[in-house]
Formats: structure tokens, C-alpha cells, sequence
């Protein structure tokens, strides 16, 4: 019965990779690979970067300390491998992280790869070096880190305060480089130079980024790519008819909206083409600073009002995950069953029932059919943000309220988010990685630069210190379900949807992997090939 | 015509002034900066981290120094760095002129060797098929936004030929060199066309009523002759007044079109400038431009003093 079940599973498997991943026979050398980007990003510093504009073009310069499987769409502990450091282990007590680190690597300028870069790296992000990063968006995630160590050229530790298995998580994100203790903050904005794959060459803001083969790379034979050229195309009709003309290999990782890809089938039905979860979840922030949403039956009311499966009907034909805070499964990790999810009120399949209980609510707080509460729903300047909020707006119709549209530009959004210039506002967050301690303490936890509704519970913050601990995964998965129930119980945030987008490429292009559950971990590109 | 010349500079110098105190405030006044922009992309907002930001960059100070930290360094020729590539701006700016310059240029040949022409065939065959047509052709210039011209012409493109004519460095074909500016000039420069048709038809058929176009017909001149000789020149100062202006509201268009075509030239870029709030890029472009277009002025001015005696006579 067991060779059955593992027989099933190996075919559920094959099936999945074979949705996401370009199978082929004899890798062949050579070949510039030619995207298009959706922006200029900010510069080419990853670690000062907060968004995948970044990470899609400059991971390739770069290498970890360990990484995802860049094969294996769904990023989990089971998927870490080894990068620059060959090994690693813990120490008894889960409160040292020892890595062994590779030999004989170089960085592009052809300086020797030591600790001390690792060192120079960390203590850059937790803010302990002379040197500064201009922004550091990531440093709560080594809020746990008391210091990291050397031991010789080849060997690092990092000293905790208390366990955290999380910590291999998040520094095998694309978010996480190690940097050259040699070069600057500044310099690597400009002119980034890493141990990676590819060598940077130039990026001209607003026209391009170049990349070329790293010929030293460590990892002998790769990469198979003589370079990867990306084009920025701002606007988004242009990149898909250059796409379907020919004029790239392949599109921006998850930048096709579902109508769009459907589009491009048609026009190219010989592209390979996979739609797969972003890992962004939209949200509603609601300011229970003030009233009327210091009202919790009000707030209540506005969870219960949502009719989930219509967002993902109208906005992604049906192609959305529900869920709570961690990404739903099966694409997730962490993402609470499904029987779970639906006893969490506002979950239930029975909107109409649950639109009844809002207006219970919202009577018992004195608004009815003839006294509506007019609210203002703010939202950014941006499609995805703005279509979900009118949708929001005409649901809340329902439960007695009256919702007009706030549309605030980029600049102002997060100003006035973090000065609670706000009633209701419809938001979206990105994780990086598929991971509890990423998204509870970023979003949630007392304090966090990133939870915009203040949203603080002394309780549930030790219960993210519990779940942070646990290194048996098959124990810490049910204290993370029932973490992200009470998070939607409390309406901390309510979740509408966790979004999916679609990625194309030509046919030729081989070894290209779209991961599953997060869209910032998965573009090394070392062993992409073009069968030309 | 010196008096003429030095109070038409003086008035270009008073205006190019203005126009700086304007870019500079305005640029102010729109909320935000590149710090907030920053950040806003971070999705939090560090204030310690943020105040160093604004002193590193120098948009703590107060505005009376930062205004004459900019236009010191502007009329010195030193545009200082872009605060997003943190490269010198002149540098980043200097490579996209030509581009956009080639365009404009194009576009703007592309209005007047059609317009004009269209424009005083439609008047001198008034009230015929062709005037009609010519009409019709004129009007939906008009109508038809550069933007989805350029859409129109790119979808087209993909679905007949399944080729794209998006911006290519190096052309390797004479048919690519021409598809990457020729495509997007006249994407841009139908609108001026058909402008320039209109204003070269209705002032051509005022000048046609006049005296002396009769008494020239009574010379026994011949039709191109009254037609082009006399009519057309005297015709013609509205429509430089037009193809003066259009020069200027060409820089709009081309954001559209760049953005459309996908081509690094300056307009483009202004825009992507102006979201990350990247105050010297925006300035010093926007001045550059400004100083473009008032000499555009400024020659159009001479120009009127050229064709017309009377003016450089009594002005």
C-alpha cells in the first residue's frame, strides 16, 4: 500500500514539474537570452531593493550561502541546498548556525571569496558595519542574530538568541547575496560585482540591463548561457506583441495577467506558458485607531461582507487562491487546510448567511438601510490595487456601507498609511519567502515598520515566538494554522485573495523553473539553455 | 531689425528665468520625493534612515538654496547626479537628445511635407472630391490619439508581417534603420500633419481671395506660379506660427510614442523622471527643453521679421 501512495505521489510530482519546469535532453552552450523587464528598477543593489525588479535581472550576478533548488518550484526546507557554504549545521542547543564555506571561489574582480565577505554581508544588513546600506528593508530578519563569527577563511557561524529554523529560510531568498566586503554600498548600486554565474556589464535606466557569462564560475561547465539581456518595456502591450514577434525569448517572470495570457496563446500557441501563485496576498488595512473602525463589530461586519470567489472570478477568471495569511496549499507550505479555512467566519461557502451576520453586526453598531456608513477606501494609483478595491467598495454595499474611492499615488501611499491617514484601504503584501517568520513578525508583530494597522496582541506574539522555534516542521505546521486563524478572527488583516500570474517563453528556452510559492527566489539562470 | 533682435533676447532670457522658478517649484509643490519614492517601494518608511537620505541628497536644505544650487550649476554646465542612477545627469541625458531629436525632426518633416502640400491642394480644388477627402484625412489626424496609433500600427504589424518595430540600436537592415524611426515619426506626425493641413488650407483660401492673386491671374501667371510664388508665401506665416508650437507640443506626443515604441529617448525618460521625482534629471531636462523651445520661438519670431518686412519695420 505504501509503494502505491509513493508511486501516486512521484506522479503528482512529475506532473507538477512538468507544469513549471522546461524538460530536455543535452544542455548546448552558447546563446544570449533576451527578456523584456516591466520597470527600471531603483539600482541593481539587491539588498537595498524591496521589490523583484531588482532580483529578476541581478540574481544571476550573485550566489547565497544556500539557496532554493532553482528546480523545484515549491521553495520549503526540503529544497535548500548548498551554495557558498558547501555544508551546514546546527549546534546542539539550535542557537549556532555553522556554515562551511567553498574553496577556490572568486569574486568577478577576480578577488578571493573568504568569511570575511559573509561577515561583512551580515553585518551590513543588521546595521553593525561603518559602512551603511542606503535602505535596508530586510534588517528585522536577523533580529534573532546576536553576531556572526569567523573561523578561519573558509568558516561562519551565526550566534542566536534562540532557536530559529526560519533563519535558513530567509537566507536562501533571493533577497539574500552575499555581498564583497571590498566594494561599497554605493558601488554596488552602480556596478554590482558578485561570485555568480554572470558578470554585470551596463544598465542604461530605462533601456536595458546587461549580463555576461562568468567564465570563472565556480561550478565548472556553467553557466550555459553566454548572457542574458533584458529590455525594459514599461508598457506592458508593447512587451507582449515583442514577445509574440519574436523579439524575446521569454516574458518578465509573472507579469502576464490571466486575460493577457489567453492573449498570447493565441498569438504564439507554440510559447510555453505557466501561471503559478505570485505569493502577494490582497488585503484590507482598516484603522481601528479610530472610529468607526475602532468598532471590532465593524470591522467583523466587513470580513464577513467578502464574497472571496468573486474577486478571483472577475479578476483572474477563477485562477486565485483563498486563503489566510500563509499561502494557501497545496502551492504553499504552510497555508492552513482547507476544512480549517472554512470555520473561520467569512470563509463559509455561504456568503448570503454571512452577509446576514454583517448586518447584525452593523446594526447592533447603529447603521441599517436607512442609516449608511460612508467610508473612504483608499488604494494606490495602480490597476492591481485600484480593480479589487472597486470590487470591495460595491460588496460593502451590502452590510449597509457606503464606500467611495480614494486613490492615492505611490509616493503618498505609504506616508499616509503609516500616519493612519486612512479609514479603509485596500493593500497588497509580498513575501519573499514562504515562511511564517517572514510574513507573522513583518505584518503582524507589535512595532514592525510594515504593520500598518498597528495591529498588536501580546498573546499571539508569543505564539510567534513558539512557532519560530519548532524545528519539526510536521509540529510547527498546526501553530501556524491556528496562528493565521485567530490573525483572521482578530481581522488583523483581512486576506481577500493571494494572486496568480502567468510567465511565457519561446520553446527553445530550456531549464527554466517559475517557483510556486514565492516570485523572488528563482532567477539564477546558471543552467537555462537555449536548444537553438 | 537690431532693436528687434536684442528686445526679442531679452524677452527670451526674462521667460527662460521664469520658466526656471516654475519647473523648480512646481517640482516641489507635487507631493513626494525620491526618499518618499524610495521607501514607498520598501513598503516601510524608516525615518532615521530617511532623514540621511534627504541630507545625503541635499533636499533638507532650505528652497532658496537648493534653487540656486541647481541654476548656479545649470549655467556653469554642471547638472550634477541623477539621484536614481547616481550617474552624472548630463550623461545620462546627452545620449537620449539625438535620439529624440531624430524624431522630432522626422515627425516634424514628416507634418510639413505632407501637411503643407495636402494643405494647399485641398484649398486650391475647394468644395471637391478631393477636398473632402483630404478633409476627412485631416480630421481623423486629429481624432486619432498618438498612443493608440502607435498600438494600431504595432499590432498590425505583429499580426501581417509577425515583425515589430520597436527600437533597435543597431539596425542591421536599411528596412530596420527605417522601421525604428520612420514607423514612430509618423505615428507622431499625423496629428501635426493634419494640423498643418488645416492651417495651410484655410489660410491659403484667404490669400486666394485677395486682389492681387486676380490681378496676377490676369498677368496671365501660371497656376503654380500664383499658387506657389504668391499665395503659398504670403499663406505661409500662420502656419510657421503653427509649426513653431507644434514643435513644442511634438514633446508631448513623444512621451506617448517612446513609451508605445519602447524608444530611450528624452521624453520618455522626463517621464520616468518625474515618478522617482529625480530632481536634477527633471530640471535640468526640463530646462534644456524650455531653452529649445524659446529658441524655436525666438527663430520663429526672426523668421516672421524675414517674411515679413512690416513686422522687423514697425515692431
Amino acid at each position: 500500500m505504501r509503494s502505491v501512495w509513493a508511486l501516486a505521489a512521484m506522479a503528482a510530482l512529475s506532473v507538477l514539474t512538468a507544469s513549471t519546469t522546461t524538460l530536455a535532453g543535452e544542455p548546448k552552450q552558447g546563446g544570449v537570452l533576451r527578456m523584456y523587464h516591466r520597470d527600471s528598477p531603483a539600482n541593481a543593489s539587491i539588498l537595498e531593493g524591496a521589490t523583484y525588479s531588482v532580483n529578476v535581472p541581478f540574481m544571476g550576478v550573485f550566489n547565497n550561502l544556500v539557496i532554493y533548488d532553482q528546480h523545484i518550484a515549491q521553495n520549503s526546507p526540503e529544497t535548500l541546498r548548498p551554495e557558498l557554504a558547501e555544508s551546514w549545521s546546527w549546534g546542539n542547543d539550535n542557537k549556532k548556525l555553522t556554515f562551511k564555506l567553498r574553496q577556490g571561489v572568486k569574486w568577478h574582480d577576480g578577488k578571493p571569496f573568504t568569511s570575511a565577505d559573509v561577515k561583512c554581508t551580515f553585518d551590513l544588513l543588521m546595521g553593525k558595519s561603518q559602512q551603511k546600506l542606503r535602505q535596508n528593508p530586510r534588517k528585522a530578519w536577523y533580529n534573532e542574530v546576536n553576531e556572526i563569527t569567523t573561523s578561519g577563511d573558509f568558516e561562519v557561524s551565526f550566534d542566536l538568541k534562540r532557536p530559529q529554523p526560519s533563519l535558513l529560510a530567509m537566507l536562501a531568498s533571493g533577497y539574500t547575496p552575499v555581498y564583497p566586503c571590498h566594494v561599497s554600498p554605493a558601488d554596488m548600486r552602480t556596478h554590482p560585482v558578485g561570485t555568480g554565474p554572470f558578470k554585470f556589464v551596463e544598465f542604461k535606466a530605462n533601456e536595458s540591463i546587461k549580463l555576461t557569462r562568468n567564465p570563472d564560475y565556480w561550478k565548472k561547465g556553467l553557466p550555459y548561457l553566454d548572457g542574458i539581456e533584458y529590455t525594459i518595456i514599461t508598457n506592458r502591450s508593447t512587451a507582449i506583441l515583442a514577445f509574440v514577434a519574436g523579439k524575446f525569448d521569454m516574458t518578465f517572470p509573472t507579469h502576464i495577467t490571466i486575460p493577457l495570457l489567453k492573449d498570447i496563446k493565441s498569438q504564439a500557441p507554440n510559447a510555453t506558458c505557466v501561471v503559478e501563485p505570485t505569493n502577494v496576498s490582497t488585503n484590507i488595512i482598516v484603522n481601528s485607531t479610530s472610529a468607526p473602525f475602532d468598532n471590532i463589530d465593524i470591522r467583523r461586519a466587513v470580513a464577513l461582507a467578502l464574497d472571496r470567489k468573486a474577486f478571483v472570478d472577475i479578476l483572474f477568471e477563477g485562477q486565485a487562491d483563498i486563503g489566510g495569511t500563509m499561502l494557501p496549499q497545496p502551492q504553499g507550505v504552510w497555508g492552513m487546510p482547507k476544512d480549517k479555512l472554512e470555520t473561520i467566519p467569512g470563509y463559509g461557502r455561504d456568503v448570503n448567511a454571512n452577509r446576514e451576520d454583517a448586518k447584525k453586526l452593523m446594526q447592533k453598531a447603529g447603521y441599517g438601510p436607512d442609516k449608511h456608513l460612508a467610508v473612504k477606501v483608499s488604494t494606490r494609483n495602480l490597476a492591481e490595487y485600484r480593480d479589487p478595491a472597486v470590487i470591495l467598495i460595491d460588496q460593502l454595499k451590502s452590510i449597509y456601507i457606503d464606500g467611495e474611492l480614494d486613490v492615492v499615488e505611490t509616493a503618498n501611499w505609504f506616508p499616509k498609511v503609516a500616519r493612519k491617514d486612512y479609514m479603509l484601504g485596500l493593500n497588497l503584501t509580498g513575501n519573499s519567502v514562504d515562511d511564517p517568520d517572514q510574513s507573522f513578525y513583518e505584518n503582524y508583530s507589535c512595532g514592525s515598520e510594515r504593520n500598518y494597522t498597528n495591529y498588536c496582541n501580546k498573546e499571539i506574539e508569543k505564539l510567534f515566538d513558539v512557532q519560530s522555534q519548532e524545528t519539526d516542521t510536521s509540529k510547527r505546521k498546526p501553530l501556524v494554522w491556528d496562528i493565521d486563524k485567530k490573525l483572521q478572527e482578530d481581522v488583523a488583516r483581512p486576506i481577500i485573495f493571494h494572486a496568480r500570474a502567468g510567465t511565457c517563453w519561446q520553446p527553445y528556452v530550456k531549464g527554466i523553473t517559475i517557483m510556486s510559492n514565492s516570485s523572488y527566489n528563482g532567477f539564477r539562470y546558471e543552467d537555462a539553455w537555449l536548444d537553438k | 531689425m537690431f532693436a528687434y533682435l536684442v528686445r526679442r533676447l531679452f524677452l527670451m532670457l526674462v521667460t527662460l528665468f521664469g520658466i526656471s522658478i516654475v519647473i523648480f517649484l512646481l517640482l516641489r509643490i507635487v507631493p513626494g520625493n525620491i526618499v518618499d519614492i524610495l521607501f514607498a517601494a520598501a513598503g516601510y518608511v524608516d525615518p532615521a534612515d530617511k532623514a540621511n537620505l534627504e541630507k545625503e541628497l541635499g533636499i533638507d536644505q532650505p528652497l532658496i538654496v537648493q534653487y540656486w544650487h541647481w541654476i548656479s550649476g545649470f549655467l556653469r554646465g554642471d547638472f550634477g547626479y541623477s539621484y536614481v542612477s547616481e550617474k552624472p545627469a548630463l550623461q545620462e541625458i546627452l545620449p537620449r537628445i539625438p535620439i529624440t531629436a531624430r524624431l522630432a525632426g522626422l515627425a516634424l518633416l514628416f507634418s510639413v511635407s505632407i501637411g503643407i502640400p495636402l494643405g494647399v491642394i485641398s484649398a486650391v480644388k475647394q468644395g471637391t472630391r478631393l477636398d473632402y477627402a483630404l478633409r476627412v484625412v485631416s480630421l481623423s489626424g486629429l481624432s486619432l490619439p498618438s498612443f493608440w496609433l502607435g498600438l494600431l500600427i504595432l499590432t498590425a504589424s505583429v499580426a501581417m508581417f509577425g515583425q515589430m518595430p520597436i527600437f533597435n540600436p543597431n539596425p542591421q537592415t536599411w528596412l530596420e534603420a527605417f522601421a525604428t524611426y520612420a514607423v514612430p515619426a509618423a505615428a507622431v506626425g499625423f496629428r501635426s500633419a493634419a494640423l498643418t493641413m488645416r492651417i495651410t488650407r484655410s489660410s491659403m483660401l484667404e490669400v486666394l481671395r485677395q486682389d492681387y492673386i486676380r490681378t496676377a491671374r490676369a498677368k496671365g501667371a501660371s497656376d503654380a506660379a500664383v499658387n506657389y510664388q504668391h499665395a503659398l508665401k504670403n499663406a505661409i506665416l500662420p502656419v510657421i506660427t503653427v509649426i513653431g508650437i507644434e514643435a513644442a507640443f511634438l514633446i508631448g506626443g513623444l512621451i506617448v510614442t517612446e513609451t508605445v515604441f519602447n524608444i530611450p529617448g528624452v521624453a520618455r525618460f522626463l517621464v520616468e523622471a518625474i515618478r522617482w521625482r529625480d530632481y536634477p534629471i527633471v530640471q535640468n531636462l526640463v530646462m534644456l527643453i524650455a531653452v529649445v523651445v524659446v529658441s524655436a520661438n525666438f527663430i520663429v519670431d526672426m523668421l516672421y521679421a524675414v517674411f515679413d518686412p512690416r513686422i522687423r519695420y514697425t515692431d
